[in-house]
């Protein structure tokens, strides 16, 4: 594959420029297998491969035109999509700050950090959907759900991230603040949240992003937003609703991503 | 812009950490996000009476779940394998569609604009179409079952894996580039043995990321039909079966932690 081997020279015999690298290439070879062995299990073949392209020929062409028709059900669900998104990330937020705060090794002593720690794994290892599915079933169906399952997923992140930055703070600073004679709140405000501000805002605006996203589907699960007619359209066959449905999902994010752009550059 | 020079005339200088319109922006943003935040409090519909039986249906919910039927210990350890097969090979092949499209979209590798616009409208696309949708489309395709889920988590890698791969490749140093191709490397040497050494860690550094988020999604995706444990969790949650759903819901903690272990300890080891 790599023709590079110089030719013997009298000095070096049988040195090679680019040495091939055998493990790094029974690597490769060894994931090419896992791929084939896995997409046995899974039971593909090229027939059913063939079967389904024939299949999603038809599957377009119900798809188009994208019918806009029921366009007052999607205003109002992709409205309430909104409306998670937004409560769910200023709440999460709101409850990640402290726990991240207690859980920086830097800031607090061992005691407070590894319980914390475990929260916030726990609050990380479910996906939103499935904690959707135990708040449907805890406070009934709607957008409640779908907020608490969503402020549940930002603690999760944010935390973690702030976590993170807090404990690669310069702690020179906190120091000299803390010199001047400031209590434990003027040490934070002056001489942490300065420090940690603007990687802040990027994490609490791919939360955001991240909260849209989920919060157009926890209504598959009964969570509220605009999931709830997306999969009803699914299920009814109405797929020309399902791509306009998708169409203002898909405008819907790139807009959000465009607007969290600007707030990171405003607050670099 | 800078406000910060204050007219000569006057006495001390008036010093400001930020100019003018970056203070006004910041600002106008906050004001809307608060905006916002209290609109979307307004008028979002909640039931109330719902919450009333909250810690009720909470404290029933977990009676429920306990004991957790052990009988279902081994479709959903089968389940289990599916869901791991699913986002192991997800990921594979999202990385052999992604790395060529990367090498497209970076603009050292690829001096075409037109190219890199289309190789990053491509991942915008992959990824701002969630992984559920991306299996209701494959399920509507293919028909139930893993090969769903398995492209849906493959289309959704894509545009992460596929960015991220582009960027590393644009960070790449030109120095040991220009002296392979001055040495008279072709198009593949100067790939392989320029460009692949410098962005390697970068490169299993995503794809491990990667695969750790996958293996969360790969678990929901059988609610609607893709295969995995998420099948084995929606046939729990319909049959109102919390024992089972317990033990799935364990076995899908579980495995979220092992994957979060594994990847940090090859992580350690690669980088």
């Amino acid at each position: 594959m790599i023709p590079t081997a110089r030719p013997a020279s009298s000095d070096a015999a049988g040195r090679v420029a680019f040495r091939p690298n055998w493990t790094a290439r029974a690597g490769w070879a060894l994931l090419a297998l896992y791929a084939v062995y896995a997409a046995t299990q899974l039971g593909f073949s090229p027939e059913r491969f063939a079967g389904g392209l024939a299949h999603g020929q038809q599957f377009l062409a119900r798809m188009f035109p994208p019918n806009f028709s029921r366009w007052e059900l999607i205003q109002s669900g992709i409205l309430e999509s909104l409306q998670i998104a937004v409560i769910a990330t200023v709440i999460g937020i709101a409850v990640a700050l402290p726990i991240g705060f207690l859980a920086a090794r830097n800031l607090m002593p061992p005691w407070v950090t590894w319980p914390t720690r475990i929260l916030i794994a726990l609050c990380r290892s479910f996906h939103p959907i499935i904690v959707a599915i135990l708040f449907v079933k805890a406070i009934g169906f709607g957008a409640l759900a779908g907020v608490m399952a969503l402020i549940v997923a930002s603690v999760g992140f944010i935390a973690k991230l702030f976590a993170e930055a807090i404990e690669e703070i310069s702690l020179k600073q906190v120091e000299a603040v803390r010199a001047t004679g400031a209590g434990f709140l003027s040490t934070l405000i002056m001489g942490v949240q300065p420090q940690v501000l603007p990687r802040f805002i990027g994490f609490a605006t791919y939360q955001l992003d991240s909260n849209l996203r989920n919060s157009t589907m926890v209504g598959i699960v009964g969570g509220g937003g605009i999931g709830a007619t997306l999969f009803t359209a699914y299920q009814r066959f109405d797929f020309d609703v399902v791509l306009a449905i998708l169409i203002v999902i898909v405008a819907l994010i790139m807009v959000a991503e465009i607007v969290s752009g600007w707030a990171r550059k405003v607050f670099q | 812009m800078s406000v910060a020079l204050a007219p000569a005339s006057a006495g001390p200088r008036h010093w400001q950490r930020f100019p003018l319109w970056k203070r006004l922006a910041r600002l106008a943003f906050t004001l809307c996000a608060v905006a916002a935040f209290v609109a979307s409090l307004r008028t979002i519909e909640v039931i109330p009476e719902f919450l009333y039986d909250a810690p009720e249906q909470l404290a029933d919910l977990f009676g429920r779940m306990w004991p957790m039927d052990a009988g279902y210990v081994g479709p959903t350890l089968r389940a289990l394998v599916e869901t791991l097969h699913i986002a192991t090979l997800g990921t594979l092949i999202a990385i052999a569609i992604a790395v060529p499209i990367g090498l497209m979209a970076a603009r050292n590798v690829t001096p075409n604009r037109a190219l890199n616009l289309f190789a990053k409208f491509v991942f915008v696309t992959s990824r701002s179409v969630n992984s559920l949708v991306w299996a209701l489309l494959f399920v509507a395709v293919f028909g139930p079952g893993p090969l769903a889920g398995t492209l849906a988590i493959a289309l959704r890698s894509v545009g992460f894996t596929g960015k991220l791969f582009a960027e590393a490749l644009e960070e790449a140093n030109r120095g040991s580039i220009e002296a392979l191709q001055a040495a008279g490397a072709g198009r593949l040497s100067t790939l392989l043995l320029g460009y692949w050494p410098q962005v390697k860690p970068a490169f299993w550094s995503i794809a491990l990321f990667r695969w750790d988020i996958n293996i969360r999604e790969s678990a929901v995706l059988g609610l609607v039909g893709a295969g995995g444990i998420g099948v084995a969790l929606d046939t729990a949650l319909n049959l109102l079966y919390w024992d089972q759903v317990a033990v799935v819901l364990a076995a899908i903690f579980g495995v979220v932690i092992l994957a979060e272990i594994v990847v940090t300890a090859l992580r350690a080891r690669t980088l």
